[in-house]
């Protein structure tokens, strides 16, 4: 991602601080929906998509301008994440139980119904899956971004991605979903019946 | 549990990046040309095979309908206006580091 160009960092100027800033700015959009994903709950999401926006500008002189600085950082947000999760949590808890709380603490009464479940669904993925699929499924980053910023092989995210989607498959599909009585298939019918209805909107 | 036609009309719109806009009459009486190939090779498959071709079909289809409704959980909270606060502290920041560098 850094390139072929090696170069020493250019010194730090008004002009070049005005064009990090610039484009900081418009990733904080993107910061913040990333964060969500991990958080869950608005609030502290935007607590921690602040945070890795003052991390991101603390550290802008080792950044290159010119690379990819939203993968850059989205992995400043992913590692202030996670080491604020080591803070407060013991070890043996970073495990699916708590990264299924984090998101399953969202519930917008004003979401579609399908869109809390693929919530639900996605909150019910061991954590390293859920992030890697909506990198590369929502975040628009190409498999070798996405291992960047998980700091792991290119290899090992496109092996969470599937095992993602083919877990969240089955999860929506079939028996391993079921909440408020409604069986499993409902899930799936509602996202279908949705993207149906979002169609035919456009 | 659901029919092939329905879940490519379902998610065939997305994919085609909205070109449809005759609305869901018109999208229902369209057989896409994917599908019709495809169709040509199953009637001249056994049962079984057809059965199993449709499956996988199915399942890609479920998964991009999943794609397309992850894609749109993200875009939800990028199209949120941002909080004043960002920006607010960025500023604050910017204007302590050239009043200091």
């Amino acid at each position: 991602m850094a390139g072929p160009d090696e170069s020493v960092p250019p010194p730090r100027s008004a002009a070049v601080d005005e064009a990090f800033k610039r484009e900081l700015v418009q990733l904080i959009p993107h910061l913040r929906a990333f964060a969500r994903t991990l958080c869950g709950e608005p609030a502290a999401a935007d607590d921690l998509a602040q945070d890795a926006m003052m991390k991101a500008w603390d550290a802008r002189n080792s950044f290159q301008m010119g690379t990819n600085m939203k993968a850059w950082t989205f992995m400043i947000l992913r590692n202030q994440f996670y080491s604020e999760k080591r803070r407060s949590w013991r070890q043996s808890q970073l495990d699916q139980e708590a990264a299924e709380r984090t998101l399953v603490a969202v519930d917008d009464p004003e979401a579609p119904v399908a869109l809390d479940e693929l919530r639900q669904g996605l909150s019910m993925l061991p954590a390293e899956q859920r992030e890697a699929l909506i990198l590369v499924g929502a975040g628009g980053f190409a498999y070798e971004e996405a291992a960047e910023i998980c700091n792991c092989a290119v290899g090992t995210v496109k092996s969470r991605v599937s095992r993602a989607r083919r877990a969240l498959h089955a999860i929506l599909e079939g028996g391993a979903y079921d909440r408020d009585g409604r069986s499993a298939g409902d899930a799936m019918r509602s996202i279908l019946a949705d993207a149906e209805r979002l169609s035919t909107l456009r | 549990m659901f029919s092939n036609a329905w879940v490519y009309l379902a998610i065939g719109n997305f994919t085609e990046g909205g070109a449809l806009s005759g609305g869901e009459e018109q999208s229902r009486g369209r057989v896409p040309r994917e599908r019709r190939h495809e169709d040509m090779i199953e009637q001249r498959s056994i049962d079984e095979r057809r059965r199993t071709s449709a499956a996988l079909d199915e399942a890609r289809l479920r998964q991009q309908a999943i794609g397309v409704r992850l894609r749109q959980m993200f875009d939800e909270v990028v199209n949120e206006q941002v909080p004043d606060e960002f920006l607010e502290i960025l500023r604050r920041a910017d204007k302590r580091s050239s009043e200091n560098g």
